[in-house]
Formats: structure tokens, C-alpha cells, sequence
């Protein structure tokens, strides 16, 4: 099974490399995007995949899955998720204010001038 | 347990919620804001006078012990920055009431400014590697909304750059964490630091570690500095003393503590990473500071300087190093502070960031050009000033440890902070006025946004800015940068307390697991 997850975060990391590497804004989101998911599955992966019990105690039969991770992964989800809708609504104003959704191009020419 | 701990956290917390429900009222946000400064001021001298006389304190969130639960831990480092922290926010906080105007001022300028202080001060406190990232990311978010507010063209530009290294470097650390907890199962600093102890440190290990340098360097500018003279030349000068003073220490703290707390046992490998990134940081801000012309970039350069001389200290592994990077982080933190405030001042009296277009200020603003010049001074580090002691200890430190090159390259940096400074102090304060009509039709335009902040007084009264609070925040930030080094023997006392527990992470651990 982790082999399976290993290739999968390898390619998640792979496009997302890849998009963040190119100029448009937009294909640079998605890249952060794709990392995070990566980094999420690789989480997942390190904590080690087995099954189990729900860990409450009195319940279950006593091997109980590690419900760090999930926290872990959790947490950081919401985070991410907060994080990319700001930077959607981010590049959206950069694009309007300069014109462009080069990353790190020069201004749009014929623009109105920055407020 | 100690409930006082998690009040640094829980006070801007509560204050950024509640201003969040009073935009418009800029007088109640800034009484607010100025009463929740001095508390914070209050309750960080007391943790630290706690620590002081009781030790390391800690606070088990919710009651669950470490390693299970998370815990907030002062030792006298955290406690003494955290102090630092609070002092210079205030002060950027007057600041802001001089030069931030109205209509930031209405979109939430002080609710995030309060934001990205939870960030910081919990950053400070947290004893767990993963509640670190959690903090970090409240300070990051909350820095991304100060970079954007007000949606220039340059802050446009920059601010989708400065959100893509962040997020990079966030996702970095996460996946360094999932190597971390594969590797030794626990994530409460402490506890890592005992099991990797018993594990010995290297192979997989030591992976992780320059993970986390990388992670961290990312964050405090530390060689990998490409993003930050482009991104903190964006916003507002109040935004950028609060990210030149607190954003780049937070990361130094995160370096400082993970390679004293929890990868502390393979030093000849971990050090000669340190070591080469303190030293090229060092350089090439050196370089960066004495090459260019605008007051802007020379003061960001300025900021990398500092990171650099810092990780020299840690990258020493003596006693006098580490209590060096103590004493030299406090200095560092209310310095860059006043040197963001003095050099806004600086560009909305002169109403130009280029030196070639300033001169003869002195006349008009002797006060202004004298605290300039003190604090070129205290950043180079002459004594009796606050910025020697630090470097005296460092660079004492790196030579107990044989460390003669880098030495002189940390001597050098400060020289070239001296040159870049008083090059701004001669050309801007000395001299004749410039001759203004020869300026380019490009350089007008590119600075009309200076020339609107120089005829400041003219219209502070309809948008409500205090320019008066400009001057006190700066003299109390100068007070302070003097103060330090008169009283250093006093302050000494501190930093050798926080010093001993870097030195040596039995106390943490001892301290948190109560073994």
C-alpha cells in the first residue's frame, strides 16, 4: 500500500512543481494547491497505514488507529484551504491592478495607473 | 502550570476580534489597540520577572501532559523575546497612527496588525513543532493582509511572490514535521529532543534537520533571502518595521530553538550548513547595503545583516555565542524597529526614497538626524550601545571556536552596515537641498506616492494621522536601543539565563516532562 501512496505524493509534488514553476498566476495556485495535497497524502503515508479501532477509551478491541496525523492533516486542510481562496482573490486584484497574471512579468502597457 | 503564559496570545486575540466589529471607529480601534499595547508590555515583563525567580514555566493546554497535549513553555529566551516583541509592537503601533491613514485604517489595518501578533508571541511560547507551523501560519496570514492592504500597483506586484515562497516554504515544513513523526513518533520539542538523543542523531535524521533549516531560513531570510528586499519594499513603512523587527525573528527563534532544542547532538554537520549560509548572508547583505541608493533597499539589507550575525552565533555552540544570540536578537528586534520608523520618517520629510534627491535635512529636522545617526551607530555596534555586547559575545564566541574567517567577516558586515548607514546619515541630513528641477519625468511619477506622504501635515488634520505619535514612538524605541547598552550589565543578567537553558536542553526538557 505505501508504495502506491509514495508514487502518488511523488506525483502530486511533480505537477506541482512543475505549475508553480510557470509564469501564470493561475497555474501557480494550482501547483501550491497540488503541493499541499501531496504534502497531505505524505503525512497520511508517514504516520504509517493500518487499520483500527476508533482510539476511545473503553471502546473498540485495542489496536486503535493514530489519530495524530488525521489531526495533523486536518488542521493543515483548513489551512490551505484559507490560503488559497486569499490567493485566488489576491492574483484576481493583482490581474485588475496590473493587467497581467504574469507572476513576475513587467505591468500591462495602456493600464490605468495605480491608485 | 501557569495561566499567565497563554495571556500573551489570548489579549491580541480578543482585541483583533473585537475591532474587527468597529471599522469605522478609528479613535476606538487605536485606544484599543494603545491600552492592549501597554498590557501586553505588562504581562510580558511579568512572565519574564516569573521566569526569572521561578525558572522555566510551563502551561499544559487543557490539562492533557506532554507529551500527549500541547504546551506552552516560557524559558527566559521565549520570555525575553516575547518581551521585545511586545515593546517594539507598541511602538509601530504609535507609529501607525502617525503614517498609516485613514483608509487602511478602516479595512482592518489594526485587526490584522493584532493578528500577526498572536502569530508571533505563540510562536515564541509553543513547546510543540507542529503548534509552531499553526502559529507561524496565524502570522503569515495575517503579514499577507498587511502586504496587500491598500492594493498599489507594487504591492500587486510583489505580494502574489511573497504568498508563493511562504506557501512553499509552509508546505515544507509540514512535510518535514511527517518525516519528524515518522521517525521518532512524538512532536512536542522536548520529548523530540530526548528521543533523538537516545536515537543518535544522523542519517534520516540529520535530513530532517537541514529540512527545517531550509524551512526556517525561508521564513528569516537566512541566505535564502531572494524574496525579501522585493516583498518588505511593498507595503507601508509601519508594515515593514512590524515584518523587519518580528517576521525575521520569528524565523531566527524557530532556527535558534530547533538546533539548540532538537537536533543539538551532530553539531559538525548541522553547524557547517549554518555556518556558510550565516556567512553569505552576512556578505551579501553587506553588499546589497553598501551598493544601493534607495533608503528602502539599504534598510532591508540592513535587516538580512542582523539574521546573519545571529545564526553566526548559534553556529558558535559556545555559551558566549549563544548568550551573544539572545542578547543580540533583543537588540536586533527594537533596533530594526526604529530603523523602519526613523527611515519612514526619513522618506515622508524628505518626500523621496532616493539619497540623490534628499540633503540638508539636518536643518529642518535635527532631531530626526541625530537619532539617525545614534542608531547607525548602535547598529554597527559601538560601544556603549546596544548592538556591542551581542556582537562582542558572538564574535568572542566564534573565536573560542576557532571560527577566525567567519569572525572577520561578521566584523566586516558590521563595517559595511556602518558605511551604508551613514552614507543615508551623510547624504540625506548633510549637504544642500538638491536641486529638484533636473529630476526625470519617470523619477516624478515613481514617487508621487512619497510626495503624497510629504505633504502629510498639510492633510493629516481631515485624515486623522498623528504625526506627533511618529516622534514618541521613535524616542521610545531609542530610549530603549540606548538604554540596553548602558544597562547592559542588568540585561546581561537576562540573557545569561537564557543563554544557559540554550546551552543546555536538559533544563527544557526537565522543565516540560518533569523527569
Amino acid at each position: 500500500m505505501e508504495w502506491i501512496m509514495a508514487i502518488a505524493v511523488g506525483t502530486l509534488f511533480m505537477i506541482g512543481i512543475y505549475l508553480i514553476l510557470t509564469k501564470s498566476l493561475l497555474r501557480v495556485i494550482l501547483g501550491t494547491s497540488l503541493l499541499t495535497h501531496g504534502v497531505h497524502l505524505l503525512l497520511l503515508t508517514m504516520a504509517g497505514l493500518k487499520r483500527g479501532d476508533a482510539p476511545v477509551l473503553g471502546g473498540g478491541s485495542g489496536a486503535y488507529a493514530d489519530p495524530l496525523p488525521q489531526a495533523l492533516i486536518l488542521t493543515s486542510i483548513v489551512i490551505s484551504f484559507g490560503v488559497t481562496a486569499l490567493y485566488f482573490v489576491l492574483a484576481y486584484r493583482a490581474y485588475q491592478t496590473r493587467g497581467t497574471d504574469e507572476i513576475d512579468g513587467s505591468d500591462a502597457e495602456g493600464k490605468e495607473a495605480d491608485s | 502550570m501557569n495561566n499567565l503564559l497563554v495571556l500573551p496570545v489570548l489579549l491580541p486575540m480578543a482585541i483583533a476580534v473585537f475591532l474587527m466589529f468597529f471599522r469605522r471607529k478609528i479613535a476606538l480601534q487605536r485606544t484599543v489597540g494603545f491600552i492592549g499595547g501597554i498590557a501586553n508590555i505588562a504581562i510580558a515583563a511579568a512572565i519574564v520577572l516569573r521566569v526569572r525567580s521561578g525558572g522555566i514555566q510551563t502551561l499544559e493546554l487543557g490539562g492533557w501532559a506532554p507529551p500527549y497535549g500541547i504546551v506552552f513553555v516560557a524559558d527566559m529566551f521565549a520570555a525575553l523575546l516575547v518581551l521585545a516583541a511586545s515593546i517594539t509592537g507598541f511602538a509601530v503601533l504609535l507609529y501607525s497612527f502617525a503614517s498609516i491613514g485613514r483608509e487602511r485604517e478602516e479595512h482592518y489595518y489594526y485587526a490584522s496588525f493584532h493578528f500577526l501578533l498572536v502569530g508571533v508571541y505563540g510562536s515564541f511560547m509553543t513547546g510543540d513543532i507542529f503548534n509552531l507551523f499553526v502559529f507561524f501560519e496565524v502570522m503569515l496570514i495575517s503579514s499577507y493582509a498587511l502586504i496587500t492592504l491598500g492594493g498599489s500597483k507594487k504591492q500587486m506586484r510583489e505580494a502574489p511572490k511573497y504568498l508563493l515562497i511562504n506557501i512553499l516554504s509552509s508546505t515544507l515544513f509540514v512535510a518535514a514535521v511527517a518525516y519528524l513523526y515518522a521517525a521518532v513518533g512524538t512532536l512536542n520539542m522536548a520529548h523530540l529532543s530526548q528521543r533523538i538523543a537516545e536515537a543518535g542523531q544522523g542519517g534520516v535524521l540529520n535530513v530532517i534537520a537541514v529540512l527545517f533549516l531550509i524551512v526556517f531560513a525561508l521564513k528569516a531570510g537566512l541566505f535564502l533571502f531572494f524574496w525579501l528586499p522585493g516583498a518588505y519594499g511593498a507595503p507601508p513603512f509601519a508594515v515593514r518595521a512590524l515584518f523587519g523587527a518580528l517576521l525575521t525573528k520569528v524565523g531566527l527563534y524557530a532556527i535558534v530553538r530547533t538546533f539548540t532544542l532538537i537536533f543539538p547532538n551532530d553539531p559538525s554537520f548541522t553547524n557547517a550548513w549554518i555556518v556558510g549560509m550565516a556567512a553569505a548572508t552576512m556578505i551579501l547583505g553587506g553588499i546589497g547595503a553598501a551598493a544601493y541608493r534607495d533608503i528602502p533597499r539599504i534598510l532591508n539589507y540592513n535587516v538580512l545583516i542582523g539574521v546573519g550575525f545571529v545564526a553566526f552565533g548559534l553556529a558558535t555552540g559556545t555559551r558566549d555565542g549563544m548568550d551573544g544570540v539572545v542578547f543580540y536578537m533583543l537588540h536586533d528586534i527594537l533596533s530594526k524597529g526604529l530603523m523602519f520608523v526613523l527611515g519612514g520618517m526619513l522618506i515622508s520629510a524628505a518626500g523621496s526614497d532616493k539619497l540623490d534627491r534628499m540633503g540638508g535635512l539636518i536643518r529642518s529636522r535635527p532631531g530626526l538626524g541625530w537619532m539617525f545617526f545614534v542608531l547607525a551607530l548602535a547598529l554597527t555596534g559601538i560601544p556603549p550601545l546596544s548592538g556591542f555586547v551581542g556582537k562582542v559575545l558572538i564574535v568572542r564566541g566564534g573565536l573560542e571556536n576557532g571560527m577566525l574567517t567567519l569572525s572577520l567577516v561578521a566584523l566586516a558586515s558590521s563595517l559595511l552596515t556602518l558605511y551604508s548607514l551613514i552614507k543615508i546619515f551623510r547624504e540625506a541630513f548633510w549637504g544642500t537641498e538638491p536641486d529638484l528641477d533636473e529630476e526625470d519625468a519617470d523619477e516624478a511619477e515613481e514617487e508621487s506616492e512619497y510626495a503624497e506622504s510629504g505633504s502629510r501635515s498639510s492633510r493629516a488634520s481631515e485624515s486623522g494621522e498623528r504625526p506627533a505619535f511618529a516622534g514618541i514612538s521613535a524616542v521610545l524605541l531609542m530610549l530603549l536601543v540606548v538604554g540596553m547598552g548602558l544597562a547592559a550589565n542588568g540585561v546581561y543578567g537576562f540573557a545569561g539565563q537564557a543563554g544557559a537553558t540554550l546551552d543546555n536542553p536538559g533544563l527544557y526538557i526537565e522543565a516540560v516532562l518533569k523527569e
